[in-house]
């Protein structure tokens, strides 16, 4: 299976009979997502109460002490190095990767691991307790949560509820980086929008004037990567994208990240529990236990190793 | 420590962090007005959904209010004779105390629900956490706009309210205790003048009654705000901030009001 999806080279789009098979596998995995849904709920309690505290500091507080700075890895475009976190009790413990530009790092592991804190490490929204986070060769776990603003206009963030803000229309959703942050005027902004539109295979026509809520599921995630990538992001960051979706939806998000690395060079970090997906878009997966990444290498070596941790969780796939 | 201690300790502290967490939230509100970006669109959005959406339930509460006060006090006022003096009574009641405490308590039920109901359905679903990523301060989006908004309607509130509650004395008083309209509305007057003024021209009635519904305009809306963005545990947990938004309004209301009364009556009625 995993040559199977390996050998269909990244670009040439996976055909009908593929996605079919893959109805009835991910039909199962869609149960027991629900489960697990459960679990990664109190964990995102646990880790929204910590971004509130960070919000509450002083944005002129001093970084945190860190230990000797060896520097960012030269031409990586994401690294983190040696992070640590803790809430109530250790989350991540020395966990080290590096995203290289036009990688599709996917993160995968158990409920409850912080693969989700993860990303928000990467954005600045939680500052680890000691270690690094570079974001093109920049120090960001030191910046104020202020100055971090900045830093986040060059990621795009996809969430798991897409996120969409619910009183604003489709297109006032991914015009709204633009007009934050940006000096481009109207017509400008409107072409911005049906361009990205159109990227995620949506018909402007079709979808500028909706709200939120008159969307499917599928739909908000791709008008979510859409808003995502309007203000031209080199980095996008993936939480659980393809979650809650149908298995043929599943498979036109997947088709979809992996369009925006071939095409745009995006790099990209995708956390992840659907391993069939992860390993049709991955350049490589880091696999998060034990607060720790305990396997980061290509889906080809992942599917080759001997560990009895990574076989178990691997299951039947 | 014993168990029970610690506890103990752990539930002051939750509760002393909230508090600063509160006061942070409303300093860096009150501080977000003066930079930018201004958010004016939503300022007036805001105004719209506080002010105006209000205007029904406040003009029913004073008017109603305004005349059963009137109602209620023309029996005692006709047994010493005093029915005159009608206007006196109905005016310093709706401006010093009621037309401030139930604009207030109105707007936190109808306004401060909806505020915390709105942030705490954006916390859940993610969509603060958005606004963060797309380099947006939530406080300085959501917040400012909505404590402004509220400072500002208010008092506005307030005004409409006593007016209302003033003309609904001015009918109990007509056709229930045949006072003439000029004469209730010269007593309205004696009484407005009657507490003396502040610069020679604003009569100090006037600035206890706005200088409360100030006060309790931005209590309503930190508390929304404060409840709202503290919401966790999903749709459970937007119905838990709501209640909480307004039984903790409408408590701080009530007590502000007191404290406020003595603070303004010994400032503003000194020898």
């Amino acid at each position: 299976m995993i040559d199977r999806d390996r050998a269909a080279p990244p670009g040439s789009p996976a055909s009908d009979e593929d996605d079919r098979a893959e109805v009835i596998a991910d039909a199962a995995e869609l149960r027991e997502r629900r489960a697990d849904d459960v679990i990664r709920r109190k964990q995102e309690d646990r880790v929204r109460s910590a971004i509130q505290t960070e919000l509450s500091k002083d944005d002129e507080a001093e970084p945190r002490p860190r230990p000797e700075d060896p520097g960012p890895l030269e031409g990586a475009i994401i690294e983190l190095e040696r992070v640590h976190l803790a809430f109530d009790r250790p989350i991540l413990e020395e966990v080290s990767f590096a995203a290289f530009p036009g990688e599709t790092i996917v993160i995968v592991g158990e409920s409850g691991t912080g693969k989700s804190t993860l990303l928000k490490l990467i954005l600045r929204l939680l500052q680890p307790d000691s270690g690094r986070v570079y974001v093109n060769g920049q120090d960001i776990a030191g910046l104020s949560f202020t100055e971090a603003l900045d830093v986040r206009q060059q990621m795009g963030m996809v969430f798991q509820s897409a996120a969409l803000f619910d009183s604003m229309t489709v297109f006032e959703n991914i015009a709204y980086p633009l007009r934050e942050h940006t000096d481009l005027n109207e017509d400008e902004i409107e072409a911005r929008v049906r361009e990205k539109l159109e990227f995620v295979d949506l018909v402007p026509d079709e979808v500028v004037e909706k709200l939120p809520a008159e969307l499917s599921g599928g739909m908000k995630k791709r008008v979510g990567i859409a808003r995502g990538m309007a203000n031209n992001a080199e980095i996008m960051l993936y939480d659980e994208p393809t979650s809650g979706l149908d298995p043929l939806t599943t498979s036109t998000i997947t088709r979809l990240i992996m369009k925006l690395q071939r095409e745009l060079n995006v790099t990209s970090v995708v956390v992840s529990h659907d391993i069939r997906s992860s390993f049709r878009m991955a350049t490589h997966i880091a696999l998060l236990a034990d607060r720790t990444i305990r396997f980061f290498g290509t889906p080809e070596e992942m599917a080759g190793s001997d560990d009895r941790y990574i076989r178990d969780f691997l299951g039947g796939f | 420590m014993p168990p029970l201690l610690d506890r103990l300790n752990d539930a002051a502290k939750r509760k002393v962090h909230s508090l600063q967490d509160y006061f942070i939230l409303a300093w860096n509100a009150l501080r977000f007005i003066f930079a930018r970006p201004f958010y004016g669109g939503d300022l007036v959005q805001q105004m719209d959904a506080i002010g105006v959406q209000s205007l029904g339930i406040v003009l029913l509460t004073g008017f109603f209010t305004g005349m059963v006060l009137a109602l209620q006090s023309a029996v005692q006022l006709q047994t010493f004779g005093a029915s005159m003096y009608m206007g006196r009574l109905v005016s310093a009641s709706m401006i010093r105390e009621l037309g401030p405490v139930l604009a207030g308590l109105m707007v936190a039920g109808r306004v401060g629900s909806g505020i915390a109901a709105q942030l705490g359905s954006m916390k859940v679903t993610e969509q603060i956490d958005a606004l963060n990523t797309l380099g947006t301060d939530p406080i300085k989006k959501l917040v400012t706009p909505r404590v402004l908004a509220a400072l500002i309607m208010l008092p506005v509130l307030t005004i409409i309210n006593d007016c209302v509650g003033i003309v609904g004395g001015n009918l109990i008083a007509q056709f229930y205790l045949d006072v003439p309209t000029s004469l209730y509305w010269r007593t309205v007057w004696e009484q407005i003048a009657s507490d003396g003024f502040i610069f020679r021209f604003v009569p100090n009635d006037f600035v206890q009654g706005l200088t409360k519904p100030f006060v309790f305009g931005g209590v309503i809306s930190v508390t929304a705000c404060y409840f709202g963005l503290s919401t966790s545990g999903g749709t459970e947990g937007v119905g838990i901030s709501t209640t909480r938004t307004v039984v903790t309004s409408s408590i701080l209301i009530l007590v502000l009001d007191y404290f406020l009364t003595q603070i303004l009556l010994s400032v503003l009625v000194a020898p």
